[in-house]
């Protein structure tokens, strides 16, 4: 974000910066993936169980998968913002609160890229297979 | 190499990468684009480590060095996994059967082959131990296990699938060039595994339905002496020839045995000498079979049989 961001945008950023940082909100992305890779799961098997075919629409299961995507994002958004907290250079291991959101918000970017890309592969399957053999 | 020869297990009759159907035609192709990216990927990865051992230090910045780090452990390998996801999958999807399919049930028994060809609107016809597709048309195979886990793999025409005892699980293949290949038993399934293979022959349709009307043709040769001692030692206890009184599904079916190539399931090519072998030693050549020797059987009562069978083309 650059510095001449409009106005709303930056408090909005402060605000982000307030929220509060715990080892639970670092599993957020990757509890999303392992949810949305049950889902999926759930989602065939009773399709294949109930209707006997593939859905042809599946609407759940997209918007469903959209659901995953957005928490996700969302989770990243704010760990990218939260990690750009002005401070010293990394590595951030000092003992202060500061190095300690840093730490925690870089640690969660990470597990929200991978747990969306990882959404992305899951949901790839379920959209391209179409057969419950 | 002779006919003999052929007969035998030739090189590349059962292979990956000798492909005559459509499932397996893709996997080579798969195969060889994957070795070719895979070797890419590694003399890239060897460059950039030796152009890294002799950089001088601080040749990158930190900025420069993350964006590395982004671009080739992040973005590249997502991006080209994700396309290999997207390319690969639809080819996981079954061929669609259509009703009017030839349908084969292949039921794998300790350690031979049950094949039952059901032609739309006609009759089964049972062979075994070896299987005939057309080129050209789908084929759905359903196969079965009819004791123990078997799996049915013809690496040529397709991948391997699981027979189960109880269930029926469905394979639609496309054969498509003519020739004689190999399949054979995937799953460990007791002492004579690895003595369980069959024949697949791909066909010319119209070629594919005259073996057809052939086989479901019963024999004709009834009242010949190696069918009366057939008879009389009991054989059809255990196997069927149509057209005689052997009517027994307990082993395979030996209707046609004389056009085979090869018998035992597909371990030996169909002579005279290892026929009468493994009529008074079956249990020699398949340790673990059903069929008992018969050592109190003449050589001459055994070779007649033999040659009987062989004349029920």
């Amino acid at each position: 974000m650059k510095r001449d961001a409009p106005r709303g945008r930056q408090s909005l950023g402060e605000r982000v910066r307030g929220l509060r940082v715990t080892l639970w909100t670092l599993i957020v992305p990757p509890t999303v993936w392992a949810m949305h890779f049950l889902f999926c799961y759930l989602w065939v098997a009773v399709s294949c169980a109930k209707l006997g075919a593939f859905p042809r629409f599946p609407i759940a299961f997209v918007a469903g998968t959209l659901a995953a995507l957005a928490i996700i994002l969302a989770s990243g958004w704010i760990a990218w913002v939260q990690s750009r907290t002005p401070g010293d250079d990394p590595p951030h291991d000092e003992g202060t609160d500061i190095d300690r959101l840093r730490f925690l918000a870089t640690a969660t970017l990470l597990l929200a890229g991978l747990s969306f890309v990882a959404v992305l592969f899951t949901a790839a399957p379920a959209l391209l297979l179409t057969d419950c053999r | 190499m002779s006919n003999e020869g052929d007969k035998t297990i030739g090189s590349g009759r059962q292979s990956a990468f000798t492909t005559f159907g459509t499932e397996a035609a893709w996997l080579a192709g798969l195969t060889g684009w994957m070795v070719l990216g895979a070797v890419i990927i590694a003399l890239a990865l060897a460059a950039l480590m030796v152009t890294a051992s002799r950089s001088r230090e601080g040749a990158l910045t930190h900025r420069q060095g993350m964006r590395l780090v982004l671009w080739a452990g992040g973005i590249v390998p997502s991006v080209v996994l994700l396309a290999l996801l997207v390319v690969t999958l639809p080819a996981m999807r079954p061929i669609r059967a259509a009703g009017d399919d030839l349908r084969v049930t292949v039921t794998g028994e300790q350690f031979w082959w049950r094949m039952r060809y059901q032609p739309a609107g006609a009759p089964p016809v049972t062979a075994a131990n070896e299987l005939r597709v057309p080129v050209g048309r789908d084929v759905v195979l359903a196969l079965e296990g009819g004791d123990v886990l078997h799996s049915f793999w013809v690496p040529g025409l397709a991948g391997k699938m699981d027979m189960v005892p109880g269930r029926t699980n469905t394979l639609v293949v496309h054969a498509t060039r003519a020739g004689r290949f190999r399949g054979q038993c995937a799953e460990f399934c007791g002492l004579s595994h690895a003595l369980m293979a069959f024949d697949v022959v791909a066909m010319a349709p119209a070629a594919f339905d005259a073996w057809l009307a052939a086989e479901r043709r019963p024999v004709t040769t009834a009242a010949a002496a190696g069918a009366r001692l057939f008879d009389a030692h009991g054989c059809g206890g255990c196997h069927a020839v149509r057209g005689t009184g052997a009517a027994s599904a307990i082993g395979p079916d030996l209707t046609h045995l004389g056009a085979r190539e090869t018998m035992a399931a597909g371990i030996q090519p169909l002579t005279t000498a290892n026929l009468v072998r493994f009529i008074r030693e079956a249990p020699a050549v398949k340790p673990g079979a059903r069929m008992p020797a018969y050592p109190q059987m003449s050589a001459q009562d055994a070779t007649a049989i033999a040659r009987w069978l062989e004349t029920n083309r």
